[in-house]
């Protein structure tokens, strides 16, 4: 099974790592949207060769709503919205480019020598993934701290849940309750920052969370 | 499935939800809050009588139905303090009905998911329960909409998903620890497979896990330095939610952290989760007592005492041992009541005076001396003095941390009497004093703060010894 099996699993599971560094340094909103739904078309090929290569046809639909819903929906409402709110062009990052690279590449170095080394018992194609998830997962955290605009702190926060999905994939046999929930609850957090997205708008003209940083309750 | 006491506890909460969605009128639905609440609690009780055994979702035992008798009872305290609170928002129009309706079915939502979370016996349910419960706190924190409100909605969600997108990193990294020895699918996310076996697992993997698990759920329960939202959170929902949060949320949070202490204590080769938990604990302690000096808004500044009083929780089950668990547990039980009568209290006193702020007020033992003098009982008991019934839980740990880690116990005294310090200065200006603002009777339920303050001091002075067993059987299953 290993040899090509393995091989597949693991080109996905790393492009995902790389797709994730090309989103840490798109400059504008467009752009990151766009890379945001590679993102998610990565994770979407990757779900379902873990299906293949596991035999868990279950896997099958994770892949499935990665595609349809991470992949094509939210980018596309995402995109509506913010033509809509007029900031399709700017974004700003807190850190400079080059040292936001340095970090995750440290991130991604400690994720891989802290997995592989508790993990020398597991079956090698979980092991791998699990480095490479955790390696997304801190890549996402890492965009949610470095950019001020609501709109690409919820792609960072969505590029580390794809990570979530890539290691409950990865973990074999991992129950589908477990899976839907993921899925669902990306829904969920979708709505939710829907609604904030649109309250944050309709009170300041603006996405930026800088501007919610003036009210500080105790500091009036 | 057979419909029986424990599927109750989370049915009807979900039930009276779906129901308060559709309920326009708010004086109804805040009557039906209250009764589902009260359901909801007899439910709990009735499972005194007996539990049944172990399904392959659900669970109660000794550990969990403690917290599930204090969530739901805090649960319909608030119910009741909230009906009477909601009426002076839609008086001064800070919320419309639309939004009560919304209001109160959310509320139930809360209640189901973490009625949900503690009583599961699968550790990705109690995950998606506790997702749950966030993001219905995340609304509630939001909805009056101000600049402030929405703030702190964002900054609580933002940081709520972080934590919890780590738990479900540390589930499943357990996952993946139990595989090999449980078997695949939904055996190796049952609890009570899981620490069965726990003592096969791999030993490196867990502590991985656990350390997420800690930073995760730590975040929820609101341990330093990943509190950030916690005051703000406090500060800017409506009161109820405040209390909520305080008095339940924090402590749904930390059941699943003790969980996953136990799961990680039957293995013989994982790290002791405990000097993590002492470390963690004592940080949120000795800052948040600091903390407490410089708030002028009331709401935040009690904010600051509960991740004090939840660092010292932290800390006390950290320690472990028979007593400090005992303590631990004693201590949780009895801030959820006092904290929640405080903000009950603290919800009329800033409807009465139209501020949050400190300075605005002032002399409210002359002005409401009901108020002035039940946030007073409130501090007292919130400061740990003798004779209610933080004073014995604090002194238990404060003995027990002497006895096994005498210079742990340093900070510790530090950090209480620091906390003590700050919090009997601003009462002093609250309570005593000219009064400052306006002087409205006010329209209250005294009831629920006082049952909860009556409740405090019970404790304080008089433990039932059945009470008392079932403390110790938990302390011992504890570790």
């Amino acid at each position: 099974m290993h040899g090509l099996t393995f091989d597949v699993a693991h080109m996905l599971a790393g492009s995902l790592v790389l797709v994730s560094f090309l989103q840490l340094y798109q400059d504008r909103l467009t752009s990151l949207l766009n890379v945001f739904a590679l993102h998610a078309l990565v994770l979407a090929l990757s779900v379902a060769w873990q299906a293949f290569a596991q035999g868990a046809p279950h896997l099958y639909i994770t892949a499935l709503i990665a595609l349809a819903f991470k992949a094509i929906a939210i980018p596309l409402v995402l995109h509506r919205m913010i033509v809509r709110l007029g900031i399709h062009r700017e974004i700003e990052t807190v850190v400079g480019v080059g040292t936001t690279m340095l970090a995750g590449i440290a991130l991604v170095a400690l994720s891989i020598m802290v997995m592989l080394r508790v993990t020398p018992g597991a079956d090698p194609l979980a092991r791998e993934d699990l480095a490479f998830a955790l390696a997304v997962i801190l890549l996402g955290l890492l965009m949610m701290v470095t950019r001020r605009n609501a709109v690409s702190q919820v792609v960072g926060f969505m590029s580390l849940e794809n990570g979530l999905v890539l290691a409950a994939t990865g973990a074999k046999g991992m129950p589908l309750v477990v899976e839907i929930s993921v899925a669902f609850s990306i829904l969920i957090a979708f709505i939710v920052i829907g609604i904030f997205l649109f309250r944050i708008r309709e009170r300041f003209d603006t996405v930026d969370v800088r501007a919610l940083d003036k009210f500080r309750g105790d500091q009036r | 499935m057979t419909f029986d006491a424990v599927t109750a506890v989370i049915v009807i909460p979900a039930a009276a939800a779906a129901l308060l969605a559709f309920l326009p009128a708010y004086r109804i639905s805040a009557r039906l809050n209250v009764v589902a609440s009260l359901m909801t609690f007899f439910a709990a009780l009735s499972l005194l009588g007996g539990r049944p055994e172990a399904g392959r979702y659900l669970l109660v035992d000794d550990l969990n139905h403690v917290f599930i008798i204090l969530t739901t009872f805090v649960g319909l305290t608030t119910s009741a303090f909230s009906a009477s609170y909601i009426e002076h928002e839609i008086e001064t129009g800070r919320l419309t009905p639309t939004y009560l309706r919304f209001y109160h079915a959310m509320y139930q939502v809360l209640m189901f998911a973490m009625n949900l979370a503690l009583i599961a016996n699968n550790i990705g349910l109690m995950w998606v329960a506790i997702e749950l419960a966030t993001l219905t706190t995340v609304l509630m924190v939001g909805i009056y909409r101000t600049h402030e409100a929405l703030e702190a909605a964002w900054k609580y969600f933002i940081l709520g998903s972080v934590g919890i997108a780590l738990a479900l990193f540390g589930t499943i990294l357990v996952y993946m620890a139990a595989q090999p020895v449980v078997g695949e699918g939904l055996d190796a996310m049952t609890w009570t497979l899981l620490i069965e076996r726990a003592a096969g697992f791999d030993a490196a993997l867990l502590n991985v896990a656990f350390v997420f698990l800690l930073l995760g759920y730590g975040t929820k329960v609101g341990l330093a330095p990943l509190h950030a939202w916690l005051p703000d959170a406090h500060a800017e929902g409506p009161t109820p939610i405040s209390a909520v949060l305080s008095g339940l949320l924090l402590n749904v949070a930390l059941y699943a952290l003790l969980r996953f202490k136990l799961l990680l204590a039957a293995n013989p080769n994982a790290l002791a989760p405990g000097s993590l938990m002492v470390i963690l604990g004592l940080v949120s302690l000795v800052f948040a007592a600091f903390m407490l000096y410089r708030r002028r808004d009331i709401k935040r500044m009690f904010a600051y005492s509960s991740i004090e009083h939840m660092g010292i929780i932290v800390f006390a089950f950290g320690i472990g041992g028979p007593l400090a668990n005992f303590a631990g547990l004693l201590h949780m039980t009895m801030h959820s009541l006092t904290k929640s009568a405080i903000f009950f209290t603290v919800g009329h006193i800033a409807q009465v005076k139209g501020t949050q702020k400190i300075a605005e007020m002032g002399g409210l033992t002359v002005t409401h001396p009901v108020l002035g003098w039940g946030l007073v009982l409130g501090v007292v008991a919130i400061v740990g003095l003798p004779p209610l019934g933080m004073f014995m839980s604090e002194f238990l740990i404060v003995s027990s941390a002497f006895a096994r880690e005498p210079w742990l116990a340093l900070p510790l005294v530090l950090g209480l009497l620091v906390a003590l310090g700050a919090l009997v200065l601003r009462l002093n200006s609250i309570a005593f004093g000219e009064p400052v603002g306006p002087s409205d009777p006010a329209k209250a339920s005294y009831l629920p703060m006082y049952a909860h303050l009556a409740l405090v001091f019970m404790a304080g002075v008089y433990l039932p010894p059945p009470l008392v067993a079932w403390f110790q059987n938990v302390a011992k299953l504890l570790g």
